[in-house]
């Protein structure tokens, strides 16, 4: 028996400037359903979303919920909200300076003869709490909760308001597994009460763990809609990507390039630190190299890379590059030493929002030259081309700002930036976080086509299989230190695991007993 | 079809960038159409030009080139340089003290003229490296930051000129802020439009403009590609400490003296309005440096027009506020969206 629809969307158009963002999309949500939302970057799940919340106005096409006759319209958030849609997004709207209860309650206050009623929103608080089985003291300031927590009151605020579609947009990224676990656990919940859920993320282990139906879109376009159990997780990958999709697992196997002792050291970093932030360290990396940086977040990879880059002044040690003894004071310095940086936070450090995508291309390369030596308006326009076309970057034009692009093709045009200074040496800072799987791919290739092009590479990700993916050695840090290096049969899961873990003897182990971990590795 | 497609060429032009700032201006002295109806005359007097036009562009040249500097530094830094006024005078009575050999007055020149302007251009150079050194390697609020100089500003010009008007009573220092010979065009005028040139020649030339805005767009990521936004930063604020340097000397020339408490007064929140007026986001990044000149002749076409309809000068200000509210109302993006809602709705409705 087919369950209730509470929420159906159908035919919905919406085009931004230049770009067709949905064209026809239809929508389905049954009562007590959790139901995920997937598609890479740009395919338009938050479109989708926007528009169902009224952030977007509506061009075409008619939303339905149960409980109203016709089709609704929503024109903002709060339209919505009276209409029994509520959002968490993945970064907490709530105020970190208020308590847990006066979070819950703000805005829609209980009142006695005109006056807050501080007991009661208390007494609710505690109950709605209870309710949702959140171990949270109400009166604990909100900012002293764990993201997951915060997570968790922004869902109850939501829930308590009397809402039969729940929408959380990536609510998982910022979570460890525990915690999301624990969220998990409350979405069931919420299931279980008849709630409405649509779940959007990137992770498609969540999305098998929780989710009972998925809903594919790609450019915009809707691929179909399909029962989680029915669908193989290689199929829904393939779907997103709108092609067969069998070469994630082996890209690397058409990239063998050979690195021993005679190939010539790019970067050669002895007792290299910076006070307060990573401890010093030595590391070499040879022409066509990839290299691993791992550890927890935390464990100075970003930091280490940021010593060698001069991002942060390094304070002490020595650094060669191509064996020439060199003084880094500041980015320009390293980049004029074939440097690139790709940095970890691309919204904070990586675009110029505001700038168009061809500036944001020329940006690096125009700084390099100087000030007096502008570059060309047929130059720069050649370049923009030529890095929009090689990376596939998905923009309406060279003159659109960066910041209307999706993340992926944002994160493209910042690698766009420093291929266009031809660098003898890459560091790549979570090149792929928050982005879809093909994009995903696709840099993952690119970086080893670089090595093929005897470019050295630095690569830093939280994801290990990607690190196995792609790198032929891996450097391992733990708490502002780098601990160990691993490289031919001690690169898998395992003993990169132990490295991370740490006990001094982890690394001594790895060193002495290569053959146990080649074993382990065959096993 | 052909309905169409003026439509969408119309649309093109009201989405310029420099089309609202030029409403705006066309607003103000339309409105003098009605008030004073030989508002637009130009006549010849005494071999030179004269009319209400030819005041705002001749009275308009200072707040033109202050407009200019008060562009970059906004750009670049989020935030406006306020001591341009006080740096005005600072400037002018360097100039015309050095002018004056020490003295109160003088018929005869102490130094070469071009010496003078130049030492008084330098020293509000100084006034804007100060305050660029504030605001880029002490990371102080620009408002903050050239508070000090807008307070100081005319004291280190009282004592200067040793709390006195120095007056040049030669007629060389007079060509500035007059005429050049028999040429019927004031002089200001060109000091302004030399200013613009060689302004959007340096940016058209060099990287500055791209460097600036980015910079003003994401400072550390701006640093990550290279750039070195202290430096950047200090270089607007001199530029416009120059600019004002040069702004001051014009005013100390139409004057023939260096009055430190009157040169410029309040002239930088014009020159604020200006910026805004033009289009530009006061939180910096992208700027449009025609947009702020249009926005200058926009304030001085207003201030002329209502000495025209004779308000007085103690009741101007109110005058003034209720017109740049309503411009500033005009231009807000709120505004904006509701205009072209309706006229969507008008264009559907015509369609139907």
């Amino acid at each position: 028996m087919e369950r209730e629809i509470v929420l159906s969307m159908s035919g919905i158009d919406k085009t931004f400037p230049g770009v067709k963002a949905l064209s026809n999309v239809d929508f389905k949500l049954r009562k007590g359903e959790i139901h995920a939302l997937m598609g890479e970057n740009g395919a338009g799940k938050s479109t989708l979303i926007k528009v169902l919340t009224g952030v977007y106005e509506l061009e075409s096409g008619e939303i339905h919920m149960d409980g109203f006759d016709g089709p609704i319209v929503n024109h903002n958030p709060k339209e919505a909200q009276a209409h029994g849609i509520s959002t968490v997004y993945q970064e907490v709207n709530l105020c970190p300076n208020l308590t847990v209860a006066e979070n819950l309650f703000i805005g829609r206050e209980p009142r006695k003869a005109g006056f807050i009623d501080w007991k009661k929103i208390r007494s609710n608080a505690t109950s709605v709490l209870r309710n949702l089985d959140i171990d949270v003291d109400p009166d604990k300031q909100l900012a002293e909760c764990s993201i997951a927590i915060q997570q968790m009151i922004a869902i109850a605020r939501a829930v308590d308001q009397e809402c039969k579609v729940l929408i959380l947009d990536e609510p998982t990224s910022s979570l460890d597994d525990d915690e999301v676990e624990k969220l998990f656990d409350l979405m069931r919940r919420l299931r279980k009460d008849g709630v409405g859920i649509i779940f959007v993320t990137h992770f498609l282990e969540q999305v098998y763990a929780v989710c009972d139906r998925i809903t594919v879109l790609r450019n915009g376009e809707l691929v179909g809609e399909y029962e989680t159990e029915k669908l193989p997780r290689l199929d829904l990958v393939a779907k997103m990507m709108g092609k067969d999709f069998n070469d994630l697992a082996d890209i690397k196997s058409e990239h063998e390039v050979v690195i021993d002792d005679k190939t010539p050291v790019v970067i050669d970093a002895k007792g290299v630190g910076h006070k307060g932030t990573i401890r010093p360290f030595d590391i070499a990396i040879r022409k066509g190299e990839v290299i691993g940086l791992t550890g927890l977040l935390g464990s100075g990879r970003s930091e280490l890379v940021r010593a060698i880059y001069g991002a942060d002044k390094a304070d002490e040690g020595e650094l060669y590059v191509n064996g020439e003894k060199v003084k880094i004071n500041k980015p320009l310095d390293a980049m004029k030493h074939g440097m690139a940086y790709l940095p970890e936070d691309r919204k904070k450090d990586g675009i110029i929002a505001d700038l168009s995508v061809k500036e944001n291309i020329i940006i690096a390369l125009q700084a390099q030259r100087g000030m007096f030596h502008l570059m060309s308006k047929k130059e720069m326009e050649e370049a923009a081309n030529k890095y929009i076309k090689l990376l596939q970057i998905k923009t309406a034009s060279m003159d659109t700002p960066i910041k209307s692009l999706s993340g992926g093709n944002q994160q493209k045009v910042i690698i766009a930036r420093w291929l266009l200074t031809n660098p003898d040496y890459l560091i790549l800072d979570e090149p792929t976080r928050g982005i879809d799987v093909g994009t995903k791919t696709e840099i993952q290739k690119l970086v080893l086509d670089l090595a093929d092009e005897g470019k050295a590479v630095t690569f830093i990700s939280s994801e290990i299989e990607e690190m196995l993916r792609t790198c032929s050695r891996m450097a391992v840090l733990r708490d502002g230190k780098k601990v160990g290096e691993l490289t031919g049969s001690q690169l898998n899961q395992a003993d990169i695991m132990k490295t991370i873990a740490g006990g001094e003897a982890a690394k001594e182990e790895i060193t002495i007993d290569e053959e146990v971990a080649e074993n382990g590795a065959a096993v | 079809m052909a309905q169409q497609s003026k439509t969408s060429k119309w649309n093109q032009i009201r989405h310029a960038k420099l089309f609202m700032p030029i409403v705006c201006l066309l607003i103000v002295l339309l409105l003098n159409v009605i008030q004073t109806p030989d508002f637009f005359k130009i006549s010849m007097n005494n071999g030179v030009l004269y009319g209400y036009l030819v005041d705002i562009i001749n009275r308009g040249s200072e707040l033109v080139i202050l407009a200019v500097g008060m562009t970059l530094v906004t750009a670049v830094s989020g935030g406006q340089d306020i001591s341009v006024g006080a740096v005005m005078a600072v400037a002018a009575a360097i100039c015309c003290q050095i002018l004056s050999g020490g003295a109160v007055s003088t018929n005869t020149l102490a130094a070469p003229i071009i010496v003078a302007a130049l030492a008084g251009i330098l020293a509000a150079g100084l006034c804007g490296a100060f305050n660029g050194f504030l605001v880029a390697k002490l990371n102080i609020q620009p408002m903050v930051a050239t508070l000090i100089l807008f307070t100081a500003g005319r004291g280190i010009a009282q004592l200067v000129t040793k709390g006195q008007i120095t007056y040049v009573r030669v007629g060389s220092y007079k060509v500035l802020g007059g005429y050049i010979g028999s040429c019927p065009i004031p002089t200001p005028v060109f000091v302004a439009i030399l200013t613009v040139i060689v302004m959007q020649l340096i940016l058209k030339k060099t990287a500055l403009g791209l460097y600036l805005e980015s910079v003003g767009i994401n400072g550390s990521a701006s640093r990550l590609v290279g750039l070195n936004s202290t430096m950047l930063k200090i270089i607007a604020y001199i530029i416009c400490g120059l600019l004002a340097g040069l702004a001051g000397i014009v005013a100390s020339s139409r004057i023939y003296s260096a009055d430190a408490n009157n040169i410029g007064l309040n002239l930088e929140m014009d020159a604020i309005l200006a910026v805004a007026l033009g289009g530009n986001n006061l939180g910096g990044g992208k700027f449009n440096l025609m947009g702020s000149i249009i926005g200058a002749y926009t304030i001085q076409a207003l201030t002329t027009s209502l000495y025209a309809m004779s308000v007085s000068a103690d009741q101007l200000p109110v005058y003034k506020a209720i017109v740049v509210i309503a411009i500033v109302v005009l231009q807000s993006p709120v505004f904006q969206s509701r205009i072209s809602k309706v006229t969507q709705r008008k264009a559907v409705g015509n369609a139907a």
